[in-house]
């Protein structure tokens, strides 16, 4: 029983979480329209772009047109982009969900902005900064995680970026191989764990 | 009396822009970046990555100043590794290092590419800041997370003679 106990606190952020080839779990959250959104929604999803993101991160901010580009790119292809805010706003006041509202109204995001409100979503895939994609496939097995890390590899500009992790994985996944690089790290901001 | 503390009040004022005009921080890429963390030479190196807009970040810069005040004649050098956007430099980065004061010496890391290098700072790191690297020699230590004053100390102190 300790060890278990030691185990579920010390394996909350960091042990725990997806690892390349995993299956992953569906969920259920709340949307910035007001409707709760599942994976099993999009029946005719070829998989999923799962970030996790949110307001207030400046990268996530830097990354906001790149994720509107990729869900206009791939959502057509059978990839959808979800977004999924995993901060707790009583430490970050404008990762609110109604703060999510506003930004989705003003940026009119082409995806569903989810709120992660129990913080269950994130842990459960092992998110630990925002940005954080994980790249879904739909297989026999389920949706397997094929990708996880950065959208690129320049948070500062766009246009510099030299290397487009998550479009090289989409049309890798597409052509029937796996993703590589199917890792990558990215510096974000920590997620803000709600305090106990 | 009220006289003499205008007076003070501009000295005071004086001192502070002069001081302002000195704030000058090292703009380096990964590949400079990178010659200090081969440095073996007994010294105790206390890296903190952080960026002025990241929360806790902001919220642990007292308790590193503090280690440095305390050690900073000692085998110690303590580095503030900046991780703002470049374009934040002028508008966000130097105004904050003279609002805080902060003594201990702050850089810019300017690399964009971090998947190129958050593994050789440390194969932990997720990316995630605030992270601490501190090494001397063969020692280091890193984490991804806030520290405290008492947590950092607990590994400095044995270092430092």
């Amino acid at each position: 029983m300790l060890l278990f106990l030691f185990f579920s606190f010390s394996g909350i952020v960091f042990a725990q979480g997806y690892e390349i080839g995993d299956k992953a779990a569906d969920f259920n959250l709340l949307n910035v329209d007001g409707t709760y959104v599942s994976m099993a929604d999009y029946p005719d999803a070829k998989g999923f772009i799962v970030i996790f993101t949110c307001n207030h991160c400046p990268y996530s901010v830097a990354y906001e047109g790149r994720k509107i580009a990729l869900a206009k790119q791939f959502a057509p292809q059978g990839y959808p982009v979800i977004a999924i805010n995993p901060n707790d706003s009583t430490i970050v006041p404008l990762d609110s969900y109604s703060n999510m509202i506003k930004r989705a109204d003003e940026k009119s995001f082409p995806y569903p902005y989810l709120l992660d409100a129990d913080q269950s979503v994130f842990q459960r895939y092992g998110a630990t900064r925002t940005p954080h994609v994980f790249l879904l496939n739909k297989e026999a097995g389920g949706l397997i995680v094929r990708y996880i890390g950065a959208i690129d590899n320049n948070y500062e500009n766009a246009d510099e970026a030299t290397e487009h992790y998550v479009e090289d994985a989409i049309r890798a996944l597409k052509d029937g191989d796996l993703p590589n690089p199917d890792f990558t790290k990215a510096i974000g901001c920590t997620i803000k764990i709600k305090k106990s | 009396m009220p006289g003499k503390t205008i007076l003070l009040t501009i000295v005071l004022f004086n001192i502070m822009q002069l001081q302002a005009q000195d704030i000058s921080v090292n703009v380096l890429d990964f590949e400079s970046f990178e010659t200090l963390l081969s440095k073996k030479n007994d010294t105790v190196y206390v890296l903190n990555f952080w960026a002025t807009w990241c929360a806790p970040c902001v919220k642990e810069l007292p308790d590193f100043e503090k280690l440095n005040k305390q050690y900073q004649d000692k085998n110690f050098k303590m580095i503030l590794v900046s991780l703002d956007f470049r374009k934040m430099l002028e508008s966000h980065l130097l105004p904050f290092i003279e609002k805080n004061r902060l003594q201990a010496e702050v850089l810019m890391l300017h690399a964009p590419d971090a998947n190129a290098w958050i593994d050789r700072i440390d194969p932990s790191w997720s990316g995630a800041i605030p992270a601490t690297l501190i090494y001397k020699n063969e020692f280091s230590f890193f984490r991804e997370g806030s520290m405290s004053y008492t947590e950092l100390n607990q590994i400095v102190k044995p270092l430092i003679h």
